[in-house]
């Protein structure tokens, strides 16, 4: 800016540096947000590297002998040479198909067959480690054609397993999905209730307030403190089932008490206080006044609010730890009091595995998650868009 | 220091509310010293005076809304109709019920203008949902003179009107609970002049059916409405006479220099 003093009678020698000190604060302001997006940004891009290949599959097509000497030992379905390049999983499958199928009985048949995780990992160009002849072997089959990636669906319709090509997010899945209905019909109603009474009816004395204190603090405290109480508390006293959905929930649930609490308690507040007198003012009674003029105005907010909790909740790992729920769990459990986990532990349990295999299912693992935990939040925005009212 | 009303009419008028020795404390701070004063049936009072001097805490009196913060303490007796509101026996939602209230910034329910009218009666037995629920929701809003611009968009959400309008349907809601005594506390403060002149004209036309007691700063609109005018200051009630009295002649110094605009 070139500034003429003499002529201008606007000139003020003091502005040049004001305006660089709020230059400055916008760059320092807009670095930081920049360095939050690029962490951002390099974590998913990993994630999405690491796990996308785990969408897909290796199968391979070999020979299938259907006969008396394969129905008592699976492997000699397969060609000798062929057996170290399919999967073990897959071979075990080998005499219940011809259970179901007894025509299958004194065949042969080329069949597309899973393939080994180490063959896997050769196709994807990973780093594998295969006998030299297994390796010549699956050459062979590539150049014949016979090796195909195709999409994992066993991924998303299985289990934990220790034969890493068929491991699957599924039971982990769905023991998150047991977990968090638990912990929703827990907290939920108590959270909301005790905001309610806490902000409408609760008078303001000593009591209330240590009680608004101490609620405060319990959402600061370490979340593993919370799975050493849901232990004491919902295992060892009221003998509920160890590992399962439902002393997972219970725990999370005591959680997310707090964090529901204190937003709902803060959607009340904002609330604005002329709604309560025009109620009041017209002789209505103090639950008709909160149910039907108060709640309706401070719902999104509470609905944000608690399944921001929720989420956070899904997340969780180290109070499930404590009570159990980073069990091996094949089969996915069918009622809350069953053994379950939940899919942060399932990450947690795969990032501890040795085979290469298993880092592509941890990164899948994770984006399965964060999509869980994204569509979520998207849900809370939903809401809050959907029955925000204007006044 | 209250003076008696010398009116020829005095043996007409009939006193609807009748406040003796009023006091209130908002936890130590004393509000409102020894009040006395008579409100008499189908006229407007107005209360004016400085802010801060009690006018509000004292409307609020009469319908117990004082009653919602937990640091007033009251003593004295307000008497309606033979019985003075603050005994034991008397329940405060019920006073309410019977002394509707207008409040300084329109606050219409976030719901739709039917429901803002209808939801009091119905919460209080008067109409159940239907055709007689529909007859009263029209002749609460004709009497608030807003009938005819709402009638095409009952289910409008009631924010969804002009300020005056929705003041107006805020006296709609009120009037449907069908209560004796409207309080108003600074009805037209947050309104446009339209809107204001508006609202003067339906207080005088509601006055033959309620008795209607009115916090304003606006001394013309005091002069222009009510038939009764009372000043307050720093928590005492300084003079209450006919309007027309207060206005011109006063007989205090202090209601004098307030008129006058000497301070407040």
């Amino acid at each position: 800016m070139k500034t003429n003093k003499k002529n201008n009678p606007f000139y003020d020698p003091s502005l040049k540096k004001r305006h660089a000190s709020a230059k400055r604060f916008k760059y320092f302001a807009l670095s930081s947000i920049i360095i939050a997006i690029s962490f951002l940004l390099f974590f998913l891009s990993d994630m999405l590297i690491k796990g996308l290949p785990a969408l897909q599959q290796t199968y391979v097509q070999v020979e299938v002998t259907y006969n008396k000497k394969s129905m008592k030992s699976a492997r000699q379905s397969i060609d000798r040479k062929l057996r170290r390049v399919v999967s073990r999983a897959a071979i075990r499958e080998i005499p219940r198909q011809m259970q179901n199928d007894p025509q299958l009985m004194n065949t042969t048949k080329f069949k597309w067959i899973l393939a080994d995780d180490q063959v896997d990992q050769y196709i994807k160009g990973n780093y594998y480690k295969l006998k030299s002849k297994d390796k010549n072997k699956v050459d062979e089959l590539k150049e014949q054609n016979r090796v195909e990636l195709r999409f994992n669906s066993i991924f998303f319709t299985h289990g934990d397993s220790k034969i890493p090509e068929f491991a699957g997010i599924k039971s982990a899945l769905i023991g998150s999905i047991f977990t968090l209905l638990v912990t929703m019909a827990v907290s939920f109603p108590i959270g909301v209730m005790t905001a309610i009474y806490l902000e409408e009816f609760a008078q303001d004395n000593k009591f209330t307030q240590i009680i608004e204190v101490n609620i405060n603090n319990l959402a600061a405290i370490p979340s593993i403190l919370f799975g050493l109480l849901g232990l004491a508390i919902f295992i060892n006293i009221f003998g509920l089932p160890r590992s399962s959905a439902l002393v997972g929930g219970l725990t999370l649930a005591l959680m997310t008490l707090p964090i529901i609490i204190v937003t709902a308690r803060a959607a009340l507040r904002s609330v604005p206080d002329s709604i309560r007198q025009a109620g009041y003012g017209l002789g209505l009674t103090k639950i008709q006044v909160v149910r039907d003029h108060v709640l309706p105005l401070a719902f999104p907010g509470i609905m944000t609010g608690s399944i921001i909790g929720l989420a956070q909740a899904m997340g969780e790992t180290a109070p499930l730890i404590i009570v159990g729920m980073i069990a091996f769990i094949p089969d996915s459990p069918s009622t809350i009091t069953e053994a379950a986990t939940v899919m942060p532990a399932q990450i947690f349990t795969w990032a501890g595995m040795p085979e290469r295999a298993y880092i592509e299912k941890t990164a899948m693992g994770i984006l399965t998650l964060l999509t869980v935990l994204i569509s979520l939040n998207g849900v809370a925005v939903y809401l809050r868009k959907r029955f925000e009212t204007k006044w | 220091m209250v003076k008696s009303i010398k009116n020829t009419n005095r043996e007409k008028m009939k006193t609807k509310i009748n406040v003796k020795n009023l006091n209130l404390w908002y936890g130590k701070n004393h509000a409102l010293h020894g009040i006395d004063l008579n409100i008499y049936k189908n006229k407007i009072t107005a209360l004016i005076g400085p802010s801060g001097c009690g006018k509000s805490t004292f409307l609020r009196c009469i319908n117990r809304m004082n009653d919602l913060i937990n640091t007033v303490n009251i003593k004295g007796q307000i008497v309606i109709d033979d019985k003075n509101i603050y005994d034991n026996d008397v329940d405060e939602v019920s006073v309410r019920k019977r002394i509707g209230m207008v409040f300084q910034q329109p606050n219409p329910f976030p719901k739709s203008i039917y429901e803002n009218v209808a939801y009091a009666p119905i919460k209080h037995g008067i109409v159940k949902k239907g055709k007689a629920c529909d007859e009263l929701v029209e002749k609460s809003l004709v009497s608030a003179g807003l009938w005819d611009e709402v009638k095409d968009k009952l289910q409008d959400p009631g924010t969804s009107l002009s300020g005056g309008q929705q003041q107006r349907l805020c006296i709609a809601r009120t009037i449907a609970v069908e209560p004796d005594v409207i309080l108003m506390d600074e009805p037209t403060s947050a309104l446009d002049p339209i809107s204001t002149e508006k609202i003067e004209a339906l207080m005088l036309e509601l006055k033959k059916k309620y008795t209607i007691v009115i916090v304003t700063h606006n001394m013309q609109q005091a002069a222009r409405v009510a038939d009764y005018t009372a000043f307050f200051h720093l928590g005492d009630l300084i003079e209450y006479d006919e309007t027309q009295t207060i206005f011109v002649n006063p007989k205090e110094k202090k209601t004098e220099d307030y008129i006058t605009g000497r301070f407040g």
